[in-house]
């Protein structure tokens, strides 16, 4: 349950976060200073309370989600706008000559962005989404406040039954940091796949 | 809405705001030290440091505050929802102030240790008189810049604990009125008020940080 809440929401957090991105650096106000504002605005609140207003606001005006849905989008909602500002980090860091240069070549512009701007800039910026998704599983152990049974929910319901509080936090506490070296260890197998570069040289870009 | 409600909200805020600053203090003193221990020139108390350090991170919080709040039960001591709190997030804080610490005595141009070392200063002289007031300045933002994160965790410390802070008392207020948007607005709101000039100010003194 951990693992699919946290792969789902890293998933459409990174789409969602680099969309984000990408408003943000966008030259036209219209869609900067929104983005600008959404990412300032999540960034300095807390999850639980995001997940609180979400959750809790959406049923009481009627939606009917299925909780674990209302936990994906709380989570992606959060993750997307640090994702944001770290792709925005990376795009930021791609130099305008070589935006130039793809101009010239005659590729198009979503050719430009998704091959000259966004792949680089990814790789760039890599290890501090790698540490920003290990973290966002740490962080769903939060919405077993709201009710989702992962870990933390599942270890709650165990401490209720056997009062052995003490022993299901220590065990919890391991299970916790196997599964960061896991996810961390995951991260950096699918980096060494997806850039061909890094594979091969092993170098940072 | 009424006054009561706001101020038992308000009273929630005070909470956070209490957590947070004690937090700063212990967590901040207990990472300072760990952080000196990173860059010892003994192998086996650089080792004990990032052990702490690397195994801290990779817990959540919640199950941290759930060790402070039930360990010492084993003993038969019951801490207060405060202390327990606390407890948890000194130990959590610590872990990356003390990354974050060590990181910027590190920055500090080697040349410098051994300029203090051809003056003839002990090694405590060098660390208190040359690097560490460099080093101060390089972590201020990213020391600012973590305290956002100490203010929103601190949400966290009701749900083991149960410590009566912002987000507790706002899910409290919740609970008995079903007005989920505008208490938990609120809420967000009052967090955003804490975090956001922290925010601007770490970025700030950040560009100036570049620009000398």
């Amino acid at each position: 349950m951990t693992l699919q809440l946290s792969a789902l929401s890293t998933l459409m957090g990174f789409v969602a976060g680099t969309g984000v991105a990408y408003l943000r650096v966008s030259n036209n106000r219209l869609f900067s200073i929104p983005a600008a504002i959404y990412v300032e605005f999540i960034r300095n609140t807390p999850l639980l309370i995001q997940a609180y207003f979400l959750i809790f606001g959406l049923a009481s005006i009627g939606v009917d989600l299925p909780i674990m849905a209302g936990a994906v989008i709380a989570l992606t909602i959060n993750v997307s706008a640090y994702t944001a500002e770290i792709m925005r980090a990376g795009i930021e860091s791609i130099h305008k000559g070589q935006i130039e240069a793809a101009h010239c070549l005659g590729l198009s512009k979503a050719q430009v962005f998704f091959r000259v701007v966004l792949a680089p800039a990814t790789e760039r910026v890599y290890p501090s989404l790698v540490s920003q998704y290990v973290l966002l599983m740490l962080a769903t152990s939060i919405l077993s406040a709201v009710g989702i049974d992962e870990l933390f929910g599942i270890a709650a319901r165990v401490q209720s039954i056997t009062f052995r509080n003490f022993e299901v936090f220590i065990v919890l506490g391991v299970l916790y940091v196997a599964l960061s070296f896991v996810v961390r260890g995951a991260f950096n197998l699918l980096g060494k796949l997806v850039f061909p570069r890094l594979r091969r040289l092993g170098t940072p870009l | 809405m009424t006054s009561g409600q706001l101020l038992f909200l308000l009273k929630g805020f005070e909470g956070t705001l209490v957590l947070s600053v004690l937090t700063f203090v212990f967590g901040g003193s207990l990472g300072f030290v760990v952080s000196l221990m990173k860059v010892s020139d003994r192998w086996w108390v650089r080792t004990v440091a990032s052990t702490y350090i690397s195994g801290l991170q990779g817990l959540p919080l919640l199950v941290l505050m759930g060790l402070a709040f039930y360990g010492p039960n084993i003993w038969g001591i019951t801490l207060k929802p405060l202390v327990a709190a606390v407890l948890a997030l000194m130990f959590y804080a610590a872990a990356y102030f003390a990354d974050i610490w060590q990181g910027c005595i590190k920055s500090v141009p080697k040349s410098q240790w051994e300029a203090a070392e051809c003056l003839g200063m002990s090694r405590v002289q060098r660390m208190r008189l040359v690097i560490l007031p460099q080093a101060v300045k390089i972590s201020l933002p990213p020391t600012v810049g973590f305290m956002v994160q100490i203010v929103k965790n601190t949400s966290i410390a009701s749900l083991v604990v149960g410590y009566a802070e912002l987000a507790y008392n706002s899910k409290i207020l919740n609970n008995s009125t079903f007005q989920p948007f505008l208490y938990f607005g609120l809420a967000a709101l009052l967090y955003f008020v804490i975090c956001y000039p922290l925010s601007v100010l770490s970025k700030k003194m950040e560009s100036r940080l570049i620009q000398r």
